[in-house]
């Protein structure tokens, strides 16, 4: 069988439904909806459409010579989900689940937010739709992302803080999940990665296919092959396995994701799950995770809010299982470096998330040499980021008096 | 291959009263206080101990659990000291003593080990909120090895099919969730309680605990006049957060259907 038909809910040991008998009818509910509505042309074309005419979709790919010349000569191009509407991947999986929930008659969606791309994107979907939509947000993460709240509530989403256990993205999960088993009914919970119980990690990756599906074509189009090298940033997972999984059977092309090796590895402030986690439960699904001898989950630290996440998705750790896929850790400094190396060198500020990708080419192609072809996910636009990178890189003037 | 949880709940349904089920975190506001709280529980009236593992990510928990397991975790709380509150207490108190614990520790400790610690403590089981039987295997197994009762939930919303795959699968009794939400205080028992205990029992359930949402003496007659047992948790960890072990005492005495 291809690397590509897996339809879960199990990858080898990864994946599963671990939670509260409470839910297991609204997921059971949802898997035979999203079954159904992937059969159905109806469906398809409605959000084909809907990619055309408000996403932007088809997004383009750019090539980025003069960021290239400090990766030994490789070829990069970037895949620019940053131009996408609401600036990142997140768009093509909340259109999707958002159809889905229409369907399904609920009048409400609630989603958890880390950085704020999927918040945003949800209450955007919501506005579109006409559907009540709460965004359950990690404290910590409502500081550090302050604009994306205010663009989550200019959008009519309620925002609401969560103060429990980390106050960051774990967090905010656990407290989408309270809420969807007190209200299953009405609510649809909108999940923006590739983690969770099934049916969301396959319904998430398949929303996000088309990521790769286009990049591959546009990719054999403007070089006349296929990239030796697609990488991403690895947070939960989303944009990496939407752009890996139109190239899980071509054997030749390497697969790497680039988890936030935070302040280092070696200080334990990280989120490099892969790296240094280990396979438990976490948020319903089989994973690694990082976590305690007791199975008590650490807390994971990443500059970016959209990597600050102590799991990763079941499909990424079977992946790295099976060898299909290598994961690697990229420091808050090293991203950072990247992140204004491409905005000085081709005028495209990236989201801090997906700088880690950005770093990981820049040594990957010094690794590959000249005419290697890296592919790279450009999964997110910096705009949100633009008070943390500020302060980093101490550019604004000081206050006048 | 007897469950004692099953022998506690037969015996009050003879006596017409019914079990008191009462649930309190380990090492909630200590480990020590933890442990003399629920063998005053027990002195107080409570029939069947539900000691909570706390953990990182309890998703099936409202605040005030949530809070007292966050306390226990803060305050260095280890897997092993489930283990010694289970010893500790049943040497004190003969009612059986259940877990209830999220998976992932489990599964970090090994689940034949859980099994294998908890039994040699002197504990009845385990009650699982984020496993379901279909993801179950390990865990079934490894509590028909070690004689242990495996306690599963059921919702209002489950459809007949599973619960009868949650009664077949379920030994010293099934939870009956009473409402579709976490745990914490409410004002009503919902009337969704009722109608799950009677389509737990057209499927053939013999056992039934009912939880979540319960917290006044009122509530607990009501449930008892249905099903064999009645849980109550937030209430008493906020009596012992607030008042200590003397006013857990007296809430579980309160409580008491006896």
């Amino acid at each position: 069988m291809a690397l590509r038909d897996e339809l879960g809910p199990y990858f080898g040991e990864f994946g599963g439904r671990f939670v509260p008998e409470s839910l297991v009818a609204a997921l059971d509910e949802l898997s035979a909806a999203y079954m159904t509505a992937k059969l159905d042309p109806s469906f398809q074309s409605e959000l084909t459409e809907l990619h055309r005419t408000y996403t932007g979709r088809p997004s383009i790919i750019t090539e980025v010579p003069r960021f290239a010349e400090h990766a030994g000569g490789a070829r990069i191009i970037l895949k620019r989900e940053d131009l996408n509407h609401t600036g990142s991947h997140k768009i093509n999986n909340v259109l999707g689940q958002a159809l889905l929930a229409k369907r399904l008659g609920k009048s409400r969606i609630i989603a958890e937010t880390g950085a704020g791309q999927h918040g945003v994107a949800a209450a955007t979907a919501a506005a579109l739709f006409g559907m009540e939509c709460v965004v359950y947000m990690g404290e910590v993460d409502t500081v550090r992302q302050a604009l994306n709240v205010a663009r989550m509530r200019l959008l009519g989403a309620e925002v609401v803080p969560v103060t429990t256990g980390s106050k960051t993205l774990k967090d905010a999960i656990n407290e989408a999940m309270r809420d969807w088993v007190a209200n299953v009914d009405n609510t649809h919970y909108l999940l923006g990665t590739v983690a969770g119980p099934h049916p969301f990690p396959v319904m998430v990756r398949d929303f996000h296919k088309i990521i790769g599906e286009e990049a591959r074509e546009q990719v054999l189009a403007l070089t006349g092959r296929l990239p030796d090298v697609v990488t991403a940033c690895v947070g939960g997972g989303s944009n990496a396995i939407g752009i890996f999984h139109a190239f899980l059977d071509d054997v030749d092309v390497k697969l790497v994701g680039f988890e936030a090796a935070g302040r280092g590895i070696e200080t334990g402030e990280h989120a490099a799950t892969m790296a240094m986690g280990r396979p438990g439960v976490l948020h319903g699904a089989r994973s690694y995770m990082l976590q305690d001898a007791d199975g008590q989950t650490v807390e994971s630290h990443s500059i970016s809010a959209g990597l600050d996440y102590p799991g990763v998705g079941p499909e990424h750790a079977w992946l790295k299982d099976i060898g299909r896929a290598t994961y690697r850790s990229i420091t808050d400094a090293e991203a950072m470096d990247a992140l204004r190396l491409l905005s000085r060198t081709e005028g495209i500020i990236p989201a801090i998330e997906t700088a880690h990708a950005l770093a990981g080419a820049l040594k990957l192609g010094r690794e590959l040499g000249p005419d290697s072809i890296i592919l790279i996910n450009n999964s997110g636009r910096g705009d949100k980021d633009m008070e943390t990178a500020a302060k980093y890189f101490g550019i604004l003037d000081g206050e006048t008096k | 291959m007897t469950s004692k949880v099953e022998a506690v709940l037969d015996a009050l349904k003879v006596t017409g009263t019914g079990a008191l089920i009462g649930y309190l975190p380990v090492g909630f506001p200590t480990l020590a206080e933890s442990i003399e709280a629920a063998v005053t529980l027990v002195e107080n009236g409570v029939d069947i101990l539900e000691l909570g593992v706390p953990y990182s990510d309890p998703v099936m928990d409202g605040l005030v659990i949530q809070e007292a397991t966050q306390t226990a975790l803060a305050g260095g709380f280890r897997l092993s000291d489930a283990f010694t509150a289970v010893k500790e207490i049943t040497a004190r108190v003969s009612a059986p003593v259940l877990l209830m614990t999220y998976y992932n520790p489990v599964l970090q400790y090994g689940v034949d080990n859980f099994a294998r610690d908890l039994a040699a403590a002197g504990g009845a089981g385990l009650i699982t909120p984020d496993l379901i039987p279909d993801e179950a295997h390990e865990w079934i197994a490894a509590a028909e090895k070690y004689d242990l009762d495996r306690v599963f939930l059921a919702a209002p919303s489950s459809t007949d099919e599973r619960l009868a795959q949650a009664v077949k699968q379920c030994r010293g009794f099934v939870y009956a969730v009473s409402t579709m939400g976490i745990t914490g205080a409410r004002t009503d028992v919902d009337a969704a309680a009722h109608s799950l205990v009677t389509r737990l029992r057209s499927v053939g359930a013999t056992h039934i605990g009912v939880g979540v949402g319960i917290s006044t003496a009122d509530q607990v007659t009501e449930v008892l006049s249905y099903a064999e047992g009645a849980i109550v948790g937030s209430v008493l960890v906020k009596a012992l957060a607030d008042g200590g072990v003397p006013a857990v005492g007296r809430c579980a005495a309160e409580l008491s259907p006896k």
